[in-house]
């Protein structure tokens, strides 16, 4: 689950503006209470109906399993910023954990509200590649465990946002420019009338983070797989894009000057900081990577920039030091991996 | 478009037609289930309606078997309790689920257990429902025909159709 593991997503379509793509599938385990309303020993259940579906010689995956009661907080935290498994998943009590492919790329959490929620990610925009995977993984699950599902209204989830085919896609969009522009509220109102949520790159709450914003589909019920994914693929995520990129060009036309000099400045600054915070740091990123796909900044490659996004929080500068760090010795590490990582080629 | 006797969405869209002349209703399945449309399994767009039927009548248990929730706990987390509950407290769950899913109300897609050709037979049914719909919407009634006939023999070519449903 290394970092050097990642696929590569220089080559990823669409990845000046799309990040990355997920697909998630929502199950539970016929025949148990919903998580909420399970007691300690339903929900260890839940866990011991869904653990034999990740024995290797049937599973699709080869996983590692973590126990979220027995790891240590730092360890919840680093999960939690590798988007393995949600901030609520990292914080609530009680028999929880989760299975993570070897390239990182797929973790299936056991007792979040769902028994059993199951993501895959890959670069760029490739939410089709995304659900292939999850979806063989389901069908592993489903040979071993009998899901919760209702004639009318398909699998059963505790939220009704989730019911029917439990499937939701979402891309995490860089949005700088239509940030600068002061358009992003026009995005906004679209989204809502095509059903879409937008949060930001940890969840809700942390929007103004680098400029990046997660779109999912909000109805899951009604379409299939395919149509879900058919109209993301094809109606949703193309137009913000397409929006984002004219933005772009509109920058560079009316001052192209201004936008050099503040891809450079950042990139000045974190080529010398000695010390940084994060959401500051999150900012320079940003705009350094609207540098980039404008093919303004020529010495950092793109693939490098996206997973600094991820390197430069907190807990993995703490699992990268391998012992707590206290908020300046923080501020100081990512200062130091940040000189390392963008110094001139 | 709505039920003839309520306003519920209409699912069972009927059409008789003689001598160039026509009558149609439209029933929410409710309603249908209550005229007892006849043998779902040779009417695709109706093969729920069996189920339905045979559901038992909401109790008016206060609380959920299955998990010990109330209808206002429910409402006040916005959480179903455990699976019963969607049974259990029917009438509020649909409406939970509807107005969550921007007016869906059924599943499509994915069963348990489904074959990749199953997807792709209920993909086409699904698309000639809504064209079926759109077409007595617009009172095509010969359009409406052909494509009930079409819904018919896409289920015939499956003998296993119903599987999905029992
Ligand atoms: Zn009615
Ligand atoms: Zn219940």
């Amino acid at each position: 689950m290394t970092d050097q593991e990642r696929t590569p997503d220089t080559d990823a379509p669409d990845n000046d503006v799309v990040l990355t793509s997920r697909a998630r599938i929502a199950r539970n385990v016929a025949g148990i209470p919903f998580v909420h309303r399970a007691d300690e020993v339903q929900r260890k259940q839940a866990i011991e109906r869904v653990l034999p579906s990740l024995n290797p010689s049937t599973c699709s995956e080869e996983t590692e399993w973590f126990d979220l009661e027995s790891i240590t907080a730092l360890q919840r935290r680093v999960l939690f910023e590798k988007n393995l498994i949600s901030r609520q998943h990292a914080d609530l009590r009680g028999p929880r954990g989760v299975a993570v492919a070897r390239d990182g790329n797929l973790s299936m959490m056991v007792n979040e509200e769902d028994h059993v929620r199951m993501h895959a990610i890959a670069p760029g925009l490739q939410p089709g590649k995304c659900f292939e995977r999850v979806r063989q993984l389901d069908k592993s699950a489903e040979q071993k465990i009998e899901w919760a599902f209702h004639q009318r209204w398909g699998y059963q989830t505790a939220c009704p946002t989730n019911s029917g085919t439990g499937v939701r896609f979402s891309a995490m969009l860089h949005l700088p420019a239509l940030r600068l522009t002061r358009e992003l509220e026009k995005v906004r109102q679209a989204a809502k009338d095509l059903h879409l949520a937008v949060r930001g790159y940890y969840g809700e709450g942390s929007e103004s983070s680098g400029h990046f914003y997660q779109v999912s589909n909000q109805v899951t019920l009604g379409c299939s797989e395919q149509e879900l994914l058919d109209r993301f693929m094809k109606t949703i995520v193309p137009g913000i894009v397409n929006y984002e990129r004219s933005a772009r060009q509109a920058l560079l036309r009316r001052d192209q000057i201004a936008i050099e000099d503040r891809v450079q400045r950042d990139l000045a600054i974190l080529r010398s900081a000695r010390v940084i915070k994060v959401d500051e740091a999150m900012r320079r990123l940003s705009t350094i990577r609207l540098g980039v796909c404008l093919d303004l900044v020529q010495d950092v490659p793109l693939d490098r920039l996206n997973r600094l996004f991820q390197q430069i929080q907190s807990g993995q500068l703490q699992q990268t030091a391998a012992r707590s760090l206290t908020p300046p010795e923080s501020q100081a590490a990512r200062a130091t991996l940040l000189r390392e990582q963008l110094a001139g080629q | 478009m709505k039920c003839d006797q309520c306003d519920r969405p209409a699912i069972v869209h009927q059409v008789i037609i003689s001598n160039g002349t026509h009558r149609e209703t439209h029933l929410c399945e409710l309603h249908a289930a209550e005229a007892g449309v006849p043998n779902p399994s040779k009417q695709p767009v109706h093969q729920l309606l069996a189920k339905v039927a045979q559901k038992p009548k909401p109790t008016g248990l206060a609380t959920c078997p299955g998990c010990g929730a109330t209808l206002a706990k429910i409402r006040k987390t916005s959480l179903f309790g455990c699976p019963q509950c969607y049974d259990i407290f029917e009438e509020a769950a649909g409406i939970m689920i509807e107005s969550a899913q921007a007016g869906a109300t059924r599943h499509v897609g994915r069963v348990p257990g489904g074959a990749e050709s199953d997807e792709a037979r209920r993909h086409e049914s699904r698309r000639l429902v809504e064209e079926l719909d759109r077409a007595v919407h617009a009172e095509q009634y010969e359009r409406a025909a052909e494509l009930k006939s079409r819904l018919s023999q896409l289920d015939n070519q499956h003998p296993h159709a119903d599987r999905e449903e029992s």
